[in-house]
């Protein structure tokens, strides 16, 4: 114990990257976790559906965006996290870097489906159709969606995991900087087509009733997408001994 | 021989299905080039109704012939043709096995997603019926013309291009039943005008059934010998 | 297999690639359960002479027959062309691999799995294409003779990528098809241990 706090810094960074302890520690953090998002979701859903009152414009409508907002965030939360990741993998061939890169990309993509569908749902009775491309960020969203379909579509059709992993991140960091362009852009153009009355749907302020469920909901996505991410982390690691088990295997049986 | 036939047909959408490529890549891109479009218009929403049919024709043409050049490709690249001819099936019979799975795989995906593109399109919901119908008649032929451009430049470098060039005009006449279809039973026309796009339509797929496996065969065996 | 009649011949035969004359006025005999072996320098057409017999390359003079076989059936169809190319899926498992070739050449997915046990393949059976070695991918390539009967088997550079017991598994296996009556023609640098095999030289006068 006491060789354990003369490790340097780099050194306990190194051996968390190991994967048997990424294992361990994870095993015993996934059931916790998704409990707790559970119990967070569950009592944000409370107050988002009953505990609040409709907006005085929106009406019931209102209480879509208890979903679509947190789902948002976590869709740029998502790529984010998949940025700094593959940041990591580049410089640091830190070994769970790539798997972890590799596995928030399908996560990130529900989550921005999740707020497009919802945006979807709630422009039906705002707007009266179901999609508007005068709404810059529900445009920008999609325009994400692309980008994640496109990020997991190069894992998928590389084979081999190491040049699938060091193109892969090359994309998302080349993404993570095309990102605020693009969102600039979209931006511009939307102004430029001047949308006539339609109802944005930031609002111009908060009613503090909403603050209590949006922060609820906001808290147990994110709590849910950390789990998602240890348990796809998992199923990679598990994938890939997997494949390694068989490579060997079919080494072994070379001779018979 | 017909045991041959579905022994091919099923490997085909195997193969499809592990590589996940094929399908799904066609969807993505169509998803893509129809979000584009207003992009590149405007977001007027009339605009972009009026615009709605004949461009989600277009990009589900691009979108199709975009899967084409792996048709035969990749079975010419790694022997698998040389062993295809030297079964009890013709190659005409081949040729339409594989056609087939390329329809089901990415002819079949993009029509079930044109309707939930049409919502980005602001596509009236009177015309996403017949259009998704007209669809449904007209992919057929796109994969059995398609298989014709693949045969003939299977074994070329880069042929996945001239595939395409090759291909695109035999597609027009799609593209034109398959628009007035679309156009004619949302209430463009008069109703025999919509009967009549529909009537040519089937027309063009079933002259594809016929004129593409024997096209693709007599290349394919040009370009094997 | 007892067609003990069958016999393949070749009259006056030429080739021609990219108006290159490959060779010409080229003439064999190989009847039942003999096997005829070609040798020569790379280019001499070797592998163009198992092509055109197999219907994959025009014959462009001459002919190329086989008698005593199935009057119904193309001679490609009566054949088995095993060529540089193993014609595998990396995608597709080895057992699954076998098994479309049977039933697509005609034969029986009982025969399919029997195949794979000849080859020594069986332990490797739900293992994808992709993680097998070239020796192995060979082996899979040489499955689909045993699955499926043809008389005739063309081979060219079967010993490609083999180690030496798929070597000695290989002779043997050649030798059975050869007692139940069938025809080899292979073209290959090494001995392939047939005692009684025929030999056509190609390309010789290129040499001298």
């Amino acid at each position: 114990m006491a060789g354990m706090s003369s490790l340097s810094a780099a050194q306990r960074f190194h051996a968390y990257a190991n994967p048997a302890r990424f294992m361990a520690l994870s095993s015993r953090l996934v059931a916790p976790l998704g409990m707790l998002s559970a119990l967070v979701i569950a009592a944000g859903l409370w107050f988002a559906l009953v505990a609040s009152p409709p907006d005085y414009q929106q009406g019931e409508t209102v209480r879509i965006m208890y979903v679509h907002v947190p789902s948002a965030w976590l869709a740029m939360f998502g790529y984010s996290v998949m940025a700094v990741a593959s940041a990591v993998a580049l410089i640091f061939r830190h070994p769970l870097a790539d798997v972890a890169a590799k596995s928030a990309a399908p996560i990130g993509a529900a989550f921005t489906f999740l707020a497009l569908v919802t945006g979807s749902l709630w422009g039906r009775p705002m707007w009266g159709t179901w999609w508007e491309w005068g709404d810059a960020r529900l445009v920008s969203m999609l325009i994400l969606l692309f980008l994640y379909l496109g990020y997991m579509a190069l894992w998928a059709t590389i084979e081999e995991p190491v040049r699938a992993a060091r193109a892969a991140a090359v994309l998302a960091l080349v993404g993570s900087i095309n990102l605020p362009v693009i969102r600039y852009s979209v931006d511009w153009w939307n102004t430029l087509h001047q949308p006539a009355s339609v109802f944005r749907m930031d609002g111009p302020t908060i009613a503090s009733s909403m603050l209590l469920p949006l922060g609820l909901m906001a808290l147990g996505f994110t709590v849910l997408f950390v789990t998602l991410l240890l348990v796809r982390m998992r199923a990679e690691i598990m994938r890939r001994r997997v494949r390694n088990l068989r490579l060997a295997r079919a080494a072994s049986g070379a001779g018979a | 021989m017909s045991r041959a036939f579905l022994a091919l047909l099923l490997r085909d959408l195997r193969l499809a299905a592990r590589l996940g490529g094929g399908g799904g890549m066609a969807v993505f891109f169509f998803l893509v080039v129809i979000a584009i479009v207003p992009l590149g218009v405007g977001p007027d929403r009339p605009l972009l109704a009026s615009l709605a049919p004949g461009m989600l024709w277009v990009a589900l043409l691009l979108a199709a012939l975009l899967t084409l050049d792996r048709l035969f490709q990749a079975d010419y690249e790694d022997g698998s043709l040389d062993l295809l001819s030297t079964g009890p099936l013709p190659l005409e019979l081949v040729a339409v096995a594989k056609a087939l799975a390329h329809w089901i795989v990415t002819g079949l995906p993009l029509v079930v997603s044109a309707p939930l593109l049409g919502v980005l399109l602001n596509l009236p919901s009177a015309a996403a019926l017949p259009l998704t119908l007209a669809m449904l008649i007209g992919t057929p032929a796109l994969s059995f013309l398609g298989s014709v451009g693949a045969a003939l430049t299977v074994g070329i470098r880069r042929g996945g291009l001239l595939a395409s060039l090759l291909v695109l005009p035999f597609y027009i006449p799609v593209l034109i039943f398959g628009v007035g279809a679309a156009a004619a039973a949302s209430g463009g026309f008069e109703g025999e005008a919509g009967r009549q796009a529909f009537l040519l339509l089937g027309a063009v797929t079933l002259a594809s059934f016929a004129v593409g496996p024997l096209a693709a065969a007599a290349a394919l065996r040009a370009n094997l010998r | 297999m007892t067609t003990s009649d069958l016999r393949l011949s070749a009259r006056d035969l030429a080739c021609e690639r990219g108006g290159r004359l490959v060779f010409e006025s080229l003439e064999f005999d190989v009847a039942a359960g003999e096997a005829l072996v070609l040798t020569g320098p790379n280019g001499s057409g070797k592998s163009s002479l198992l092509r055109q017999i197999a219907g994959l390359l025009e014959i462009g003079r001459g002919q190329i027959e086989l008698t005593g076989g199935d009057p119904e059936r193309a001679l490609g169809e009566q054949a088995h062309y095993l060529g540089h190319l193993d014609a595998l899926k990396p995608s597709m498992s080895v057992l699954e691999t076998i098994r479309f070739w049977a039933l697509y050449l005609g034969g029986s997915a009982a025969a399919a799995q029997a195949a794979l046990d000849d080859m020594a393949l069986g332990d490797l059976a739900d293992l994808p294409v992709a993680y097998l070695s070239a020796g192995q991918r060979r082996r899979l390539a040489l499955a689909r003779l045993a699955a499926v009967p043809r008389p005739l088997w063309l081979l060219d550079e079967p010993t490609v990528a083999l180690d030496q017991a798929s070597v000695g598994r290989l002779r043997a296996f050649m030798a059975a098809h050869l007692a139940g009556g069938g025809i080899i023609v292979a073209a290959t640098h090494l001995d392939l241990g047939l005692g009684t095999a025929k030999s056509l030289r190609l390309g010789a006068e290129e040499m001298a």
